[in-house]
């Protein structure tokens, strides 16, 4: 096409020219406008996060007076009595719990979502496909409808008030995402590696541990990642299960303070949830590839 | 590798396959009798027939209420947030400067998702005298009771939720940036400009993606109970009142299980006819590429 554009005589060619300019000038404009909006919308999405870090500074007066960043009258009164929490224990007790449900959480899903996604990708098996018509059907079943028996089955298994019910469905492999995102995964494995092994004379329990696992790592980190991510952030699973307020997370304990100081002890409840959401972010920004590499792998194969 | 055991990946499925029964399979079967039951965990399930139903449909009037807010949290919010997720992949799929310093922003929200300090957050940014209304008032607008009427109340979860788009957003992406490039090129030579490429190349290549993202936002959308639990709690006038609300009122506070759940039985149904219907629609709209499935 440039070929025939050059053989043509020279007002033309000149025209070309001013074409071409002017695809520049739109170009620029176009990055310019598509900054400003990108830049705009960037902060309608991150100014409510950076005002809360400030707000949580703030006396109480101030957070409703200021809506800026930089709080007039820097205390770390929030953190100091938002720690104590209204309760006979600290807000460390309650991260500590916290994490006493993520990490053996985390643990488990590892395990049990690997030997099953290995079992899916790699096996034939009588009924194979029945079993992951229902693994996607897990996928997309309400939780809602499930809820209220497996609440009297932890009850009658006596487990109400303790961790088990939000560990052990996780160890089952209950959470069907996971096991679908590290199929979709292992899909895309050649499988040369493990049949050398296997030819060499490794189990299969062998190849997953020194073959497939290691291949696997970024999309298992990806599940951890996630995993505790939203174990932090579930409530609804400790508010039906978890009734002493010595065993309560993080996300228990914020609902807790907010009814207890209604009206008064704002700066508490907002140091309190920066200080929740503190992990949660630390994680993620060390850890954003996996994220975004699990969210786009999960959900682009299906 | 599988010749060796016929059974040998049954074996590793085993977890699996005992969550599926014991966690899955029996409870959702236990629902449904439950739901024609008079529980209240102190005696034994009393049988009632469709009792709990009708009672449901012909004289509750939380439950019409209920089922119509949620209604209406779902279709609004799902359409705008698969549309805002879009419109915003296509704008970060351009080859710019710092391009992954916005994508990691905006995923941000998402990220922090359900947690209640987020909840907790959104409650006094949206307070009468929070930071919306006091940037309201900076370019001189009155202020918006945004909990107190029950015509904004359920608006401002759905703002909450919109917040939230990263997760599409980042699968939308991922869809867009899988597209070959040369079929622009053709299309450009053909004398296409932006918004025909997008309609006839971009979209239709992507509608897998659209597919998988409204079947998830819905499920979860029919489910939404931290933001109005914590936020609204429900109100006011029952406007936030999401079914899982009142499920949850229902078994874990009135101890009513049978009657929780048939409300739950009838969020399940409502869930799985929309699932169905996206899904016997999606042959006609969703085009799947050469032989995608293998």
């Amino acid at each position: 096409m440039t070929d025939h554009i050059l053989s043509q005589n020279t007002p033309a060619a000149r025209d070309i020219d001013i074409v071409r300019s002017r695809e520049t000038r739109r170009h620029r404009f176009n990055a310019a406008l598509r900054y400003a909006l990108l830049t705009a919308v960037g902060l309608l999405m991150l100014y409510p996060l950076i005002w809360l870090v400030g707000a949580s500074f703030k006396t109480n007066s101030e957070i409703f007076s200021n809506p800026g960043f930089w709080p007039e009258n820097p205390t770390l009164d929030g953190y100091i009595k938002g720690w104590k929490t209204s309760t006979p224990y600290s807000f460390g007790t309650f991260f500590f719990n916290t994490m006493w449900i993520v990490i053996p959480k985390v643990i488990g899903t590892a395990i049990s979502c690997t030997a099953v996604a290995y079992g899916f990708a790699r096996f034939d098996f009588p009924f194979k496909k029945v079993l992951f018509s229902a693994l996607i059907a897990t996928l997309l079943l309400p939780n809602v409808v499930t809820r209220i028996p497996q609440y009297l089955i932890f009850r009658d298994l006596g487990w109400l008030d303790s961790y088990l019910p939000l560990w052990v469905p996780s160890a089952l492999a209950g959470d069907a995402f996971f096991v679908f995102m590290l199929v979709q995964f292992l899909r895309a494995i050649p499988r040369d590696m493990e049949e050398a092994a296997r030819v060499d004379g490794a189990t299969t329990w062998q190849t997953l541990i020194f073959i497939v696992v290691p291949l696997l790592m970024p999309a298992l980190i990806s599940v951890c990642l996630f995993q505790f991510m939203w174990t932090m952030n579930d409530f609804l699973g400790p508010l039906i299960y978890i009734s002493s307020v010595d065993k309560y997370p993080i996300s228990l304990a914020l609902k807790l303070s907010i009814d207890t100081t209604e009206a008064f002890e704002w700066n508490r409840v907002l140091a309190m949830s920066v200080l929740s959401l503190a992990p949660a972010l630390a994680v993620f920004f060390l850890a954003q590839k996996y994220f975004i590499d699990g969210i786009s792998s999960g959900g682009i194969k299906g | 590798m599988s010749g060796d055991n016929k059974f040998l990946g049954l074996i590793y499925l085993s977890p699996f396959i005992i969550g599926l029964l014991v966690f899955t399979a029996l409870p959702f079967l236990a629902s449904l009798y439950l739901s024609f039951t008079n529980y209240n965990l102190m005696n034994e399930p009393v049988f009632t027939g469709l009792q709990n139903y009708i009672r449901l449909f012909t004289n509750d009037r939380t439950f019409r209420k209920s089922l119509w807010v949620t209604l209406i949290y779902v279709f609004t919010t799902v359409p705008l947030k698969l549309v805002f997720a879009l419109f915003m992949a296509v704008i970060l799929n351009y080859k710019l400067k710092f391009i992954n310093v916005f994508r990691t922003a905006y995923y941000v929200p998402s990220i922090l998702g359900g947690s209640i300090a987020i909840a907790v957050l959104w409650r006094y940014i949206f307070a009468d005298v929070g930071l919306v209304n006091m940037g309201l008032a900076l370019i001189g607008f009155e202020p918006v009771n945004w909990f107190g009427d029950p015509t904004n109340a359920l608006f401002t979860i759905t703002l909450l939720r919109l917040w939230q788009f990263g997760s599409a957003m980042v699968i939308f992406l991922a869809a867009l940036q899988s597209i070959d490039k040369t079929l622009y090129e053709a299309a450009s030579i053909d004398g296409a400009g932006k918004w025909t490429s997008f309609v006839y190349i971009t979209l239709p290549l992507i509608t897998p993606v659209i597919f998988f993202n409204l079947i998830m936002q819905m499920v979860q959308a029919f489910q939404e109970f931290n933001g109005p639990y914590i936020i609204t709690q429900g109100g006011p006038l029952k406007s936030t009142y999401l079914l899982p609300i009142y499920i949850y009122d229902e078994a874990f506070k009135r101890f009513d299980m049978g009657y929780a759940s048939a409300i739950a039985w009838v969020l399940f149904l409502i869930i799985m006819a929309l699932t169905l219907i996206a899904f016997w629609s999606s042959r006609h709209w969703v085009y799947y590429a050469g032989d995608k499935r293998s």
